[in-house]
């Protein structure tokens, strides 16, 4: 298992390497040597830092079992989530929602509209990772509706690009 | 409902949260993913209960661009060695906008070199402080070594239209390589 990747750090002012860079005047540029896409290595590994991440200015020490404990400890939700997709509480049906979670009843109060996996985290104060394998959870269970772009084949397609160019443009 | 998203990297402090800021529908909000020692196989945290987790703040703004549309901008986290969430947060993504300060302008060449390696439609914006831009959009085209095609826009990510004029520039890009790339 590997760490994220340390940088190769380019080189400093007055120093500007034989690369593809040329440095601004006075400044610094992009390092020689970069290895393009084929290398792997290169990339950002999805795996988190080793057995012991080292924690700094952004990081925060606490039992790993607390954040989870409301998902029973599961880290996987049971279908993948996209941080922006959407979700909204299904239209009721007789049900009893007190036997639910006090979480999966917060979730279902803040998506009376649309919102997105992102804002549940962020509004209700849950990690993100957290939010995940409720509302996936949930939405086997039909609680809630769940709109997302199929990603598999790339980004959104030219007709959603434009649409959002319009949208920006009338904004 | 649909929902789409773009990414805005760079550099610690370069202004990723205030150019969200400025062209969200909302004040930013904060997500927290709590990142773990545990790999991918592990889904069952009861059977390492002494694990230690590093939280994770990430901005984000909301854009209602129609009915039926809304636009996610997310800040990546600043620092390098939470990169591996940037390849989740980047999956979908229309794109990304590197936002550079030409005093600092290494900071912003582990994002060029992510982006451009993961093959994501990416703008540079050189955001000018205080309306300052000491420096020229091919002096930074060459200083970062991008391809020629990346467009550069200056911005002021204080300013909506300043923002938004960035925003447009990327979905533009982005429709551009996808019809090169389909033709």
């Amino acid at each position: 298992m590997r760490g994220p990747r340390e940088v190769d750090r380019p080189p400093g002012p007055g120093s500007p390497g034989p690369g593809r860079g040329r440095p601004l005047p006075g400044g610094v540029s992009r390092g020689p040597g970069r290895p393009l896409p084929s290398g792997a290595q290169k990339l950002p590994t999805p795996i988190p830092p080793g057995p012991s991440p080292r924690l700094g200015v952004e990081g925060e020490k606490s039992s790993l079992v607390r954040p989870y404990a409301v998902t029973g400890g599961r880290t996987q939700p049971r279908y993948q989530l996209q941080i922006e997709a959407m979700v909204a509480a299904s239209s009721y049906e007789a049900r009893d929602l007190s036997v639910l979670s006090p979480e999966c009843q917060a979730i279902l109060g803040f998506c009376r509209d649309w919102r997105s996996v992102a804002e549940i985290s962020a509004v209700l104060r849950m990690p993100l990772g957290v939010a995940r394998v409720l509302v996936a959870d949930m939405a086997v269970e039909g609680l809630v509706r769940v709109n997302q772009i199929d990603h598999s084949h790339g980004g959104p397609d030219l007709n959603l690009l434009e649409r959002v160019l319009s949208g920006l443009r009338k904004l | 409902m649909t929902s789409v998203k773009i990414v805005v990297a760079g550099g610690f402090g370069v202004g990723k949260t205030t150019f969200v800021g400025s062209v969200s529908e909302i004040t930013p909000l904060t997500t927290e993913a709590v990142m773990t020692s545990a790999s991918t196989e592990m889904d069952d945290l009861s059977q390492v209960p002494d694990k230690t987790t590093t939280t994770v703040a990430m901005d984000f703004g909301r854009l209602t661009l129609d009915a039926g549309l809304i636009l996610y901008l997310f800040g990546t986290p600043g620092q390098h060695r939470f990169w591996f969430m940037w390849d989740d947060l980047i999956h979908g993504a229309i794109g990304a906008v590197v936002m550079v300060d030409t005093r600092r302008l290494a900071d912003s060449f582990p994002a060029v070199d992510y982006f451009e390696a993961a093959g994501i439609p990416f703008i540079i914006a050189i955001n000018g402080f205080y309306g300052e831009f000491p420096y020229g959009s091919k002096d930074v085209k060459e200083a970062l070594a991008v391809s020629p095609h990346v467009p550069i826009v200056r911005c002021d990510a204080r300013d909506r239209n300043s923002t938004k004029t960035a925003l447009i520039s990327l979905v533009e890009h982005a429709m551009t390589m996808q019809m090169t790339a389909t033709q």
